[in-house]
């Protein structure tokens, strides 16, 4: 069983190892996530909601449910712990 | 459990330096728009003061200040208000977190979202602030055996 998962994690690994192979260089105008919204949003962030920092305005308007799901993950840990480590009394 | 630490210097610096950490949590939340920071960064800080109360003051008194039941209805409690607050456009026939829709006359769109995005800050604040801190509880919780 153990063999097993071994092998599964390393084919996993390897596979994720070579899609790194096509992802864009960091930096690089012309890779597709540079080229689409980010200029909408340098753009168009100060007259939608007057705020300067575009950082600000693109975490908590244009990609609000970036940051809901944020908070929900910290959430679901503090749930976590709470349901794991609590010390319960042993009814027995 | 932590008990408390025992030297005069640890307990003056921490309660002095405190407040001062709570003060610039709350200056990093409210100063998202225009500076570095935000909501996450702001709780972060918040929870970091309170867990130096309970590293240097002890459970015993550091409980007073925040009680654990106190922190969770914190946690939940922010998480809940800033999905209601995501809700509320919906009610005036607008989209999810986009607060323009609101019907508050005398601001234009672009003003409420900035308002609205201040808000739902300062609810995911709260929400990271009550979170950590019942994660540190619970991780230092007393074991009874």
């Amino acid at each position: 069983m153990k063999a097993i998962a071994t092998i599964i994690i390393a084919a996993f690994a390897a596979v994720m190892i070579y899609a790194t192979s096509g992802l864009s260089v960091p930096g690089d105008p012309e890779s597709p996530a540079a080229g689409n919204v980010s200029e909408f949003y340098i753009e168009n962030s100060m007259e939608d909601m007057h705020t300067p920092n575009i950082v600000t305005s693109v975490l908590a308007d244009y990609r609000g449910f970036d940051t809901l799901g944020e908070t929900l993950v910290i959430f679901t840990a503090s749930l976590a712990c709470v349901l794991i480590l609590t010390r319960r009394v042993d009814r027995d | 459990m932590i008990e408390r630490y025992d030297s005069i210097i640890v307990d003056i610096t921490c309660r002095i330096m405190v407040p001062f950490i709570q003060l610039f949590g709350m200056y990093v939340i409210f100063h998202g728009h225009y500076s570095p920071g935000g909501g996450f960064q702001g709780g972060v800080l918040l929870a970091s003061s309170m867990i130096l109360h309970r590293l240097s003051l002890g459970y015993k008194e550091s409980y007073l200040k925040l009680p654990p039941a106190r922190a969770s209805v914190l946690g939940t409690g922010g998480m809940f208000l800033f999905i209601l607050t995501a809700l509320t456009p919906i009610f005036f026939g607008g989209v999810f977190l986009d607060y323009g829709f609101l019907p508050i006359p005398g601001l234009e769109p672009a003003e409420l979202r900035y308002y609205g995005i201040l808000i739902a800050e300062i609810w995911i604040g709260i929400a990271v602030f009550g979170c950590l801190v019942v994660i540190f509880d619970r991780l230092t919780e007393r074991r009874l055996d």
